[in-house]
């Protein structure tokens, strides 16, 4: 499904990613894993397509089609979320409209109509429901005076209406306490299915618990400096990453 | 793929064609240019006015002449020349005895072209509309079905002679004729605009609509409205304005008075649109209008408006809170663009006890456009228990336009309790990336980021404006996107 070759990325000549390269398969979940400042955040947003970082090498092949030049609402329309670690405030624009908009958006772009009223209604009351998320919530202002956990339980509610082919969390799990960390990881694994894969980056093992990875992939320094399975996560827990580090000296 | 940045956005927001730029070609009688008594008393004539109100208009003339043009406004545009402009054009071929069915075709042409079907207007929103194009009242629908509540909407020069006794009584009592320059201006060559009375206790069954439409070049438009709610009436009132694009400017200088006696209210809408010039800042309309309201006791005056277009706009729909208990609500939404200057606001003049006024101002400021607010809030000393709630918030995009915020408070009411808010923001990167990447294009995510900035005053709009205010202010703002 996901491709990535030798991708070289940055901001204002500053390389953040030195040649990293991935492959996601439909049906899998992978975790990438590091320590701050690794290039974790970027490699999300360079797949998503965000103009503030640049691609100098390297590709990204989506659905064998390369989208290193689309914009990202192209890409969100093929198929690409992003749950935000920090998901963005827009006053005056309520969940619901903002997800109808998302949703109506993307049916535009495959030339469909908008979705009907009362389909949208089931749509969003299911999800709602699956996110254990309160109607009230729904008509609030987007992100605005949302707790931690609320924002990032948002960003899960709009990755089941969009239903994406490959969904990256980026620190989804930072400022949720463990009951809302179980709710996001439940529906995550409801929304998982054999036709669509997700990434999860994580600086720690706790969320990967809950959604079991079927590969853990380490990030240092810009480049994936290894790769395993579930056990890789509970070992960098245990020792940190500086056991890696110094392997790779 | 291309970086998308402050400089991306500020092309973006680029002007788009502005929509209802055509001109129709209608036989018009215009007068000669210039204004001087002879032309006032032309203007009478020309509309078969009774002798007082030729007096009223040379009264107001000759204290035009005295009076000089305001120049406290935070806008610089070049001083219209007064001499140079036709005060009266009229399309030939109306004639107002006619209905509908014998207005000129090309006339009809236009109001499609505008949007305004006047048989979808009558048929699906239940509104009656008054049109007036550069200077004449061109139709009214929807009059029978109203006389026979007793209500009457029709143009001021027909009111002039059918109701004189009404309008003698009214005309001037809110906004006098030297209350200011545009003011006395407007009195004296005042070609056409609506008039409106609501009986006792009558509550108006549709939103009344009139659609003023500047055509002709080299043209002011002077409209009149005189809105006049008995006591515990109710009416909802619409108002929605275009012009041709043209390279010169025009001049639009309007009043409205609105007079809501006890226990009255009146809900009067604006949505303007105006030609606001070219993305140089070429052309574009002067729109300097006098909006003023009184409420007597127990009444309630709404003031909302969308202001899209015109190259300066100076504005100010006020109230007088003249009875006790009774409400002032003024609740706006001005988006400027290009070389846009819009200096508007409200004046809240609470005489009465208990006197409670409401003011919510947007301004939306792109391009190199300058948006102010300007607002008093005035507690006289017998208004006891007054209160005052204003929020005043401006949204900027790009780095190259202006929003200023300019309150004045006064009071001379101890009790009084006037709470004041301000925001300003601006729409950010981060928030166009975040509506991208769930799809949404960039035009389509200012669009929602702006409609979510304007909510509170969009919801204050009868529905059927409210969507077309909304598409208004994404034709305002949205540039092409390549």
């Amino acid at each position: 499904m996901l491709q990535i070759k030798n991708l070289h990325a940055g901001v204002e000549n500053k390389e953040i990613l030195k040649g990293v390269n991935l492959e996601v398969k439909a049906g899998e979940i992978h975790a990438i894993m590091g320590p701050n400042g690794s290039g974790k955040s970027t490699l999300s947003a360079v797949i998503s397509g965000n103009e503030n970082f640049e691609v100098s090498q390297g590709s990204v092949t989506f659905l064998n089609e390369d989208i290193s030049e689309l914009d990202p609402e192209e890409r969100a329309h093929k198929g690409v979320f992003l749950s935000f670690q920090y998901p963005i405030e827009i006053p005056g624009v309520s969940v619901t409209n903002f997800i109808k908009t998302a949703i109506n958006e993307t049916r535009k772009a495959k030339d469909l109509g908008d979705m009907p009223a009362s389909e949208m209604l089931k749509l969003i009351k299911s999800k709602a429901d699956l996110l254990e998320i309160d109607r009230k919530f729904l008509s609030r202002s987007l992100n605005e005076g949302f707790s931690g956990g609320e924002k990032k339980r948002n960003e899960i509610f709009q990755m089941a209406m969009l239903d994406p082919k490959l969904a990256i969390l980026d620190e989804t799990d930072s400022g949720l306490d463990i009951d809302a960390l179980k709710i996001v990881a439940n529906g995550v694994n409801k929304l998982k299915s054999k036709d669509n894969a997700v990434i999860i980056i994580t600086h720690y093992q706790r969320l990967l618990d809950y959604i079991v990875p079927d590969f853990v992939h380490v990030l240092i320094d810009g480049k994936i400096v290894k790769s395993g399975t579930k056990e890789l996560a509970y070992e960098l827990e245990e020792k940190g990453y500086d056991w890696i580090k110094e392997e790779l000296v | 793929m291309a970086k998308f940045t402050e400089d991306d956005l500020k092309k973006d927001l680029e002007t788009k064609e502005y929509e209802y730029g055509f001109y129709t070609d209608i036989e018009s009688e215009t007068f000669p240019v210039g204004l001087n008594e002879d032309i006032v008393r032309a203007i009478s004539k020309k509309k078969e006015e009774p002798q007082w109100m030729t007096d009223w208009r040379l009264d107001a003339y000759k204290a035009w002449k005295e009076m000089t043009e305001p120049e406290w406004a935070n806008v610089n545009y070049k001083k219209p020349d007064f001499q140079s402009i036709a005060y009266y054009s009229a399309p030939v071929s109306i004639d107002p005895n006619k209905t509908l069915d014998d207005v000129d075709p090309d006339l009809l042409a236009m109001y499609k072209k505008l949007g305004i079907s006047l048989d979808e207007q009558k048929k699906m929103n239940n509104v009656a509309m008054d049109i007036v194009v550069d200077s004449v009242s061109v139709a009214t629908t929807f009059k029978k079905t109203l006389s026979k509540k007793g209500i009457i909407f029709m143009s001021i020069s027909e009111a002039i002679k059918e109701h004189p006794e009404l309008v003698r009584k009214y005309i001037g009592t809110i906004v006098p004729t030297k209350d200011n320059f545009y003011a006395a201006l407007n009195s004296a060559v005042f070609s056409d605009g609506s008039f409106c009375y609501i009986p006792k206790g009558v509550r108006c069954p549709m939103e009344l609509s009139t659609y003023f439409r500047i055509n002709q070049a080299g043209t002011g438009q002077f409209e009149r409205t005189l809105l006049i709610a008995d006591k515990g009436s109710y009416v909802s009132y619409l108002e929605g304005c275009t012009a041709p694009s043209r390279d010169e400017n025009q001049l639009h200088a309007a009043v409205v008075e609105l007079i809501a006696m006890d226990d009255a209210e009146i809900k009067y809408s604006t949505v303007q649109n105006w030609y606001p010039g070219n993305t140089e800042g070429k052309g574009g309309v002067y729109n300097f209008v006098t909006k003023r309201g009184l409420c007597e006791k127990n009444a309630k005056i709404s003031w909302t408006q969308v202001e899209t277009g015109s190259a300066v706009t100076w504005k100010y729909p006020s109230c007088i809170l003249k009875g006790d208990n009774s409400v002032g609500e003024f609740y706006s939404i001005a988006v400027t663009n290009n070389y846009q200057q819009a200096d508007t606001g409200t004046k809240m003049i609470h005489l009465g006890k208990n006197t409670k006024s409401t003011i919510i101002s947007k301004g939306i400021s792109a391009g190199k456009s300058q948006n102010s607010y300007r607002g008093l809030v005035k507690i006289s000393k017998n208004a006891k228990n007054a209160r005052n709630f204003s929020q005043c918030d401006s949204l900027l995009m790009g780095n190259d336009c202006g929003a200023h915020t300019f309150p004045y408070i006064e009071v001379k009411n101890k009790s009084a309790q006037i709470e004041h808010e301000a925001t300003t923001s601006k729409i950010g990167e981060d928030q166009i990336f975040y509506c991208n990447q769930r799809g949404i294009e960039t035009e389509k995510a200012i669009a929602l980021i702006v409609n979510g900035f304007s909510k509170e005053v969009l919801n204050k709009l009868p529905m059927e404006f409210a969507v077309e205010a909304q598409k208004l202010l994404e034709i305002s703002l949205e540039g092409s996107v390549g």
